[in-house]
């Protein structure tokens, strides 16, 4: 047991810890909160894989911006405490759950037969680990290979928010 | 070092529980959280191919992931601030006017 | 191995000073809030607790620990009791990038330097902004589980003013790391031994600032705890040291951003005479935030707060669009390598900035458009 493998399952345990603490929450405010308390250590986990740009945007987008979000919207509808009406779909709570456990045991099976293989590859010396998710060879990839798909993305980030503007408009004001 | 099938495997559960809070919760914003935590996984797994691989790409696609789901959450509150407004309530059982 | 340990204990000493500086900053600060305050005011501010009322803080202290405590009876305990946490640690390790002064050279031996400040990361400036983003939170649940209307629009408000000045102080810092061509805090700092970037970035380093100041909720933009409006905003059912937890991060955010402005702007710990006397380094560096500080104070016993709807279309009409031409302009310059290009842009930039700011002014102080304005807005306010 080296201190890394020990640190990783502690960090699994909160991430699905926090995951299953999101979905079982009456409050949607918890919700909210352990989400958050999921994508930071899902930061982590890219800390450890070698993308702390990656990690960096993790933080700043999802439990900055996004999660701050759905936060403001569910205290300003003041719906935090929705009661759970008797729903139209009684059987599928059962179903999920059942569909769950098969499609976890089948990945368990597969790791049962295959074993755990496939080491990452270990980076040559200090330089390579800082060379390998830096801000600058994201930017090189991200400008280089993938300059379309990057100028798309803006053109989907303008339309979002133009949607988000008129979904939200005041009727009354036109 | 960790083995990339650890992560994703660890992946594999964090989805699964998305898909499972999409398909047993009612109030829209928590199903909306849910598929947050899907996106969320699917990235997990694309840095830990990108490391297996040595390939940047995977934390590229990781960039693109994100901005998707930050556009996909401005219009997706949107229509859940609109809906609250209309209906008073966000519960997706009671949003059932195309109902025949 | 023992180089780790070294490097361990290296860091927790540094991590150690920081967090006493950072203490003893936040006490000395309240006192010299109310001492320049005074000054500026032509009273005379805390005199009474030792020389100078230099004590007052301990006293202060002192006076909050014997407080009671009150939780609202309706409150949500757990956030409400967390929420002041969450607000002061990341005020504490925003500062963990900033690199203090110059490394000393050979303190482990030759070519064994030690770096002054806890880490230098390539993604020093994403750490920043990340550590910034998360600073909300605080004060938004902080507000929402005291169950009191007062403070959960204090909490929203809070929540929708920093979201809205994030994006113009991210887009500001933009520029210095073009210039600079890293995110490293150490990088930054090394590019500015020519030239200061304050005078290659000037409107970056006002837009920085401003928003800087809404991110810290200073006055102006103290709109999250305007007590006109809203008693105390979202701590008015805090007490005690849970109180004392908002107001030690509210300053020592204040110190934070001082040291991030200096950094990015000021030249970090550059100076005359830096390299040959390293010590020299640390004074300037503090020199600087100081100035930074009192300038803040000083902005704050000047200016009257901002209306909360004009605060938000200053934060998206103003900021955000001036940092985009800022950002545009130095690409451009750089791309070109031309400096007079460069300045020309820059100050066509500038200008175009300052048309938007004093069509907006105009708008809403009269003049017939303003007028006109008005009119529509008066039939459409609700």
């Amino acid at each position: 047991m080296n201190v890394e493998l020990v640190l990783f399952i502690l960090l699994a345990l909160v991430a699905v810890g926090s995951a299953i603490g999101m979905l079982f929450s009456r409050n949607a405010v918890h919700s909210a909160l352990f989400l958050v308390l999921n994508f930071a250590t899902v930061a982590f986990f890219f800390l450890f894989l070698g993308a702390p740009f990656i990690a960096m945007v993790q933080v700043t987008v999802y439990a900055g911006a996004i999660m701050v979000l759905f936060l403001f919207v569910i205290m300003l509808l003041g719906a935090e405490l929705l009661r759970q009406a008797n729903t139209v779909l009684p059987w599928q709570p059962p179903l999920t759950i059942f569909l769950a456990v098969v499609f976890l045991g089948v990945i368990g099976l597969y790791f049962w037969n295959a074993g755990v293989a496939g080491l990452p590859p270990a980076l040559a010396g200090d330089e390579a680990a800082r060379a390998f998710g830096s801000p600058q060879s994201i930017g090189l990839t991200l400008f280089q290979e993938y300059v379309l798909p990057f100028e798309i993305t803006s053109f989907l980030l303008l339309v979002g928010m133009i949607g988000a503007v008129v979904l939200t408009r005041d009727e009354k004001k036109q | 070092m960790i083995p990339t099938s650890y992560y994703l495997a660890l992946s594999a559960v964090l989805f699964t529980l998305g898909v499972a809070g999409v398909l047993t919760r009612r109030n829209a914003i928590i199903i909306f959280m849910s598929v947050e935590l899907m996106l969320n996984s699917a990235n997990l797994a694309f840095v830990a191919f990108a490391r297996q691989f040595m390939d940047l790409s995977g934390q590229v696609f990781v960039f693109f992931v994100m901005v998707v789901a930050a556009a996909e959450v401005a219009v997706g509150l949107a229509l859940i601030v609109t809906i609250f407004r209309s209906k008073q309530s966000i519960s997706v059982d009671e949003l059932n006017q195309l109902k025949g | 191995m023992a180089m780790e340990w070294v490097r361990l204990i290296e860091w927790i000493i540094k991590a150690v000073i920081s967090t006493a500086v950072l203490l003893a900053g936040f006490a000395y600060m309240t006192w010299a809030e109310r001492k320049v305050a005074a000054l500026l005011q032509q009273r005379i501010g805390p005199n009474r607790v030792g020389p100078f009322g230099l004590l007052q803080p301990v006293a202060d202290g002192i006076k909050l620990i014997f407080k009671e405590e009150l939780i609202p009876a309706q409150a949500d305990k757990l956030i409400f009791l967390l929420a002041p946490v969450i607000t002061v640690v990341p005020a504490f390790i925003i500062l963990a990038v900033v690199p203090w002064g110059p490394p000393v050279k050979d303190f482990y031996g030759p070519g064994q330097d030690l770096p002054l400040g806890i880490a230098n990361l390539n993604v020093g400036m994403m750490y920043i902004l990340s550590v910034a983003s998360i600073a909300v939170y605080g004060v938004t649940l902080g507000g929402w589980a005291s169950n009191n209307k007062y403070a959960t629009l204090g909490g929203l408000r809070s929540a929708a003013q920093m979201i809205s000045y994030e994006l113009g102080l991210g887009l500001s810092v933009v520029g210095p790391l073009m210039l600079a061509g890293s995110m490293s805090m150490l990088d930054i700092t090394n590019a500015q031994a020519p030239v200061w970037f304050v005078f290659l970035q000037p409107l970056a380093a006002l837009i920085f600032y401003i928003a800087a100041l809404a991110e810290v909720n200073r006055a102006p933009f103290d709109m999250p705890e305007a007590e006109q409006e809203l008693t105390a905003g979202y701590h008015t059912e805090y007490s005690g040291m849970k109180f004392a937890l908002f107001f030690m991060a509210e300053y020592i955010k204040m110190i934070g951003v001082s040291a991030i402005f200096t950094t990015l702007f000021l030249g970090g710990w550059q100076g005359p005479f830096v390299y040959e006397f390293p010590w020299l380094g640390i004074v300037y560096f503090w020199g600087k935030i100081i100035a930074s500080l009192v300038f803040m104070i000083w902005t704050r016993s000047t200016l009257p707060r901002l209306r909360y709807d004009r605060l938000m279309a200053f934060g998206w009409k103003v900021l955000l669009p001036a940092a985009l031409v800022n950002v545009l302009v130095t690409a451009a310059a750089l791309l070109g390598n031309q400096v007079i290009l460069g300045a020309v842009l820059g100050a066509l930039g500038v200008a175009v900035v300052i048309a938007i700011f004093f069509g907006l002014a105009r708008r809403s102080r009269g003049g017939p458009a303003g007028r006109r304005a008005r009119a529509a807005q008066s039939e459409t306010v609700v």
